[in-house]
């Protein structure tokens, strides 16, 4: 059960970040041709191999297992409160909501100003621009496919047979496969994608999973094991919309301002 | 500004981001709860559901932080 959980977490984040990184590879290979862009894509992608299978094994390989749960649990535990704390914030209004294609139109007015465009050889803005977007949201998939993947290989949870890094790491291939080909197919942002839905779920996995970790880190011992996982979900989810609702009464001023 | 401070200052916006009060709570919860988990074996079943109602409080507390500012 935990297998599944750990790979929908892993697959639903990746797959947020890839939206957000298939803009700015968009907003690049439009303005300043896709061979520059699409090698800073490609160059960005093996940096964060290389990073993934590094970290990944010296984590698992070198830290005791406790040690493991507690430095895993409270990275998940701060990193997916953030999530949950912005998504909150969105649904109640109080954000503005993450706009793919205003975010184009950014991108691609700040490359047009970046002088002529290089045709043959590399186009260095275009390159930079790509490798730079993609490295970065790439990170925090890293961050996840790592932690989960470490995760999944201490509880010894598998999903056809994969286990661990691989498993985490190929639910995020599979993510970014999707992302690609609609990419491909629609040549253009992925605005219809419902981002904040997908980052409040995320922010609720890694938050429970990060306090079962997290706790078991320090000793504590969970009756009931990995049930105590899809309670904490469940909890933390009815929490939340709590919030939003408090959130939605107590500041109708700011949630309308906020909105816009 | 030096490298080593920009390093520090990426992951520190990575990790935390605008949400120290989050971190920090969360480290303080986990502490409390390492030292009563050694005083207290017996609490255990206990002490798992209290870190989640702390985090459920954090979260509550760093959003009426935000909607104060």
């Amino acid at each position: 059960m935990s297998g599944l959980l750990l790979v929908s977490a892993s697959f639903l984040a990746s797959g947020v970040e890839f939206v957000e990184a298939l803009t700015i590879i968009l907003a690049s290979g439009l303005t300043r041709g896709w061979r520059s862009s699409l090698l800073g894509a490609a160059a960005a992608t093996v940096v964060l191999a290389v990073v993934v299978a590094f970290f990944g094994v010296a984590l698992v390989d070198t830290i005791s297992l406790s040690a493991l749960q507690l430095v895993i649990g409270v990275f998940l535990l701060v990193f997916g409160l953030q999530w949950l704390r912005k998504a909150i914030l969105r649904y109640a209004g109080l954000k503005a909501q993450h706009d793919e294609d205003a975010i184009l139109r950014e991108e691609m007015a700040a490359l047009r100003q970046a002088g002529a465009v290089v045709r043959s050889g590399i186009d260095w803005p275009g390159f930079v621009v790509s490798f730079k977007g993609v490295l970065l949201e790439g990170l925090e998939v890293a961050f996840i496919v790592i932690t989960f993947g470490a995760s999944a290989e201490a509880q010894a949870a598998s999903v056809g047979g994969l286990r661990g890094i691989p498993l985490a790491a190929g639910s995020a291939l599979v993510a970014l496969l999707i992302v690609a080909a609609a990419g491909v197919a629609l040549h253009r942002p992925l605005a219809a994608v419902p981002e904040n839905t997908m980052k409040f779920v995320v922010g609720l996995m890694l938050s429970a999973f990060g306090t079962f970790w997290a706790a078991e880190g320090v000793g504590v011992d969970w009756p009931g094991a990995d049930l105590w996982i899809v309670l904490l979900l469940g909890c933390y989810a009815l929490a939340s919309w709590a919030m939003i609702a408090a959130l939605r009464r107590t500041a109708p001023a700011a949630a309308a301002q906020g909105a816009h | 500004m030096g490298y080593v401070r920009q390093f520090v200052l990426f992951w520190y916006d990575f990790l935390v981001g605008d949400a120290w009060d989050i971190a920090a709570g969360v480290v303080v919860a986990l502490a409390v709860l390492a030292v009563v988990a050694r005083a207290q074996p017996g609490a255990g079943a206990l002490l798992g559901p209290l870190l989640a109602l702390a985090v459920v409080a954090l979260t509550w507390l760093s959003l009426r932080r935000e909607l104060r500012r």
